[in-house]
């Protein structure tokens, strides 16, 4: 096996060129689907600039954590706003899993000689830093609107983008094993994305949904996308919350174990070859 | 073109299942360094078979072995030898011609200048030199097969896995890749398994593997199986086989 220990000589160096390979792919596709990255910020931008002005009225704010003062109604949906951006980029990643495995491309990634643990980790990274770059032009969008940050907030909001792109990311990794046709992503939407966003503390906060109903509170609060909100909420005016941060690192730990095995072969099944 | 050396492939009391299904019964096959033809009609087994030496399948019953070693416990060095072209396109369509090279070189941990050194030899060879930066989605489908055949050869592999490479493509197209893959088989003896369902691709020099409803039902030199069911030509010698098909049914 004299190929196979030129290799093995190198096997850091490798491991970072296959690295380098996949978040390169990943940055070509981002460039050319440029109307991806439009249509990634409308959707949000069209809640802060509208959703936001109509209901600013309508939905009182008390004064809650994080903020010291009272806001205004698109300053507490920012934070949101940037979750629900990373998390439908997530989706669209697993979307773009399932558009692989139909084309046949994925093999070309599952024949790759680098465990696939590390194949998935990659891939995560990369669409980790496609989200950022879509949150942080958002960002910049919200000045428009006077939603203005410290620029520490801005950078401790960093590191909480990551992980919870690589959280939801990883969810995407799993949905992908299990959807099986690229038609059936409708139901992805249906099914997981509006219940995540809705039912969290993304639009409203939680103590709102408490007064109308209990039982919805209830699921608010149990939903992780909240924790993940409320994560990178307190992030942005520079302040951590422990218990989210747990929740969403034991998430991650967890959906990319199982996102991980899923991808392993099997015997019996046809879907990858 | 750089060689990968050699490698042999054991592959003994093979089963496979798809439910109820039977794909593959009881296939006992040793792959040697040079051109073996595997030729069986649609539905014979071939891409399972395929799907089963690559690892994308997991081996219920039966064992294959790369130089003696199995798949599950030597995947990188197994892997890092092995090229393959699937019978679906597998290429990125958004991405060029040496976008999509440049991605599998670095899949397999190759360095940008060896992988761009090694693309620009293969792409002379199979005529696509001019073809470096088009969008795969602007090429014609001969011109795709021979990408695909260009980027399972980047990493210089032992072994060659080639899943009806040239359905499809023209008869030019067809004998361009049939002749780079004849020439890197003789004369760098590397392991190549060529599945078709086309009698016509056969040559009588060839090594060959004929399958049917997942059993071997034929397997040695084309010639000597010539010699041994008394037929003139590879055309007659398939009849007998497909007749044996039918026996099965």
């Amino acid at each position: 096996m004299a190929n196979f220990h030129a290799y093995a000589a190198k096997g850091e160096i490798m491991y970072w060129r296959c690295f380098v390979g996949v978040l390169t792919r990943e940055m070509l596709k981002f460039w050319q689907q440029r109307t991806r990255l439009l249509s990634a910020l409308v959707r949000p931008l069209l809640w802060l600039f509208v959703f936001a002005a109509g209901f600013r009225s309508a939905l009182g704010l008390s004064m809650i954590e994080p903020y010291d003062s009272y806001i205004l109604y698109e300053e507490y949906i920012v934070p949101g706003l940037s979750a629900m951006i990373v998390l439908f980029n997530s989706m669209q990643s697993s979307l773009s899993m399932v558009y692989d495995r139909e084309m046949g491309s994925m093999k070309v990634l599952l024949m790759s000689p680098v465990p696939r643990p590390f194949l998935m980790g990659s891939k995560l990274i990369a669409n980790t830093l496609v989200s950022a770059i879509q949150v942080y032009i958002f960002f910049a969008f919200a000045l428009i609107l006077d939603v203005q940050l410290s620029l520490a907030g801005y950078l401790y909001a960093l590191p909480i983008i990551a992980l919870l792109s690589l959280f939801l990311g990883s969810l995407g990794l799993l949905l992908a094993n299990y959807i099986k046709q690229l038609e059936n992503f409708a139901g992805v939407m249906n099914f997981v994305i509006f219940p995540l966003f809705f039912l969290s503390s993304a639009l409203y906060p939680l103590w709102k949904m408490r007064e109308a109903n209990e039982w919805l509170y209830q699921i608010c609060a149990f939903n992780p996308f909240t924790s993940g909100v409320e994560l990178l909420r307190f992030a942005l005016y520079e302040k951590l919350a422990t218990q989210p941060l747990l929740i969403i690192i034991a998430l991650t730990v967890i959906t990319f174990t199982f996102a991980v095995r899923s991808f392993r072969p099997k015997a019996n099944k046809g879907r990858f070859a | 073109m750089g060689r990968g050396g050699q490698m042999e492939v054991n592959i003994s009391a093979l089963f496979h299942r798809y439910g109820q299904r039977e794909a593959l019964c009881d296939i006992t096959l040793a792959l040697r360094p040079g051109l073996t033809m595997l030729l069986g009609p649609n539905g014979a087994g071939k891409s399972t078979l395929f799907a089963l030496i690559t690892g994308l399948q997991k081996v219920g019953r039966g064992n294959i072995h790369f130089d003696g070693k199995a798949l599950a416990s030597n995947r990188t060095q197994v892997l890092s030898k092995m090229g393959v072209v699937f019978q679906q396109n597998t290429l990125d369509v958004d991405l060029s011609v040496q976008q999509n090279l440049a991605y599998f070189a670095a899949l397999h941990g190759m360095s940008i200048k060896d992988a761009l050194k090694q693309v620009g030899e293969l792409l002379e060879q199979l005529e696509l030199t001019e073809r470096l930066h088009t969008k795969i989605r602007d090429l014609n489908g001969g011109h795709r097969r021979r990408v695909e055949l260009a980027r399972c050869l980047i990493h210089r592999p032992s072994l060659l896995l080639l899943d009806e490479p040239t359905v499809g493509l023209d008869i030019a197209s067809r004998q361009l890749i049939f002749d780079v893959v004849q020439d890197l088989a003789d004369k760098s003896g590397i392991t190549v398994l060529w599945a078709t369902h086309l009698f016509e691709e056969v040559k009588p020099q060839n090594q060959l593997i004929v399958l049917s409803k997942g059993h071997v039902i034929a397997d040695g030199r084309c010639r000597d199986l010539l010699t041994l069911h008394n037929q003139p030509d590879i055309e007659h010698l398939w009849q007998i086989f497909m007749h044996t098909q039918q026996k099965v049914k």
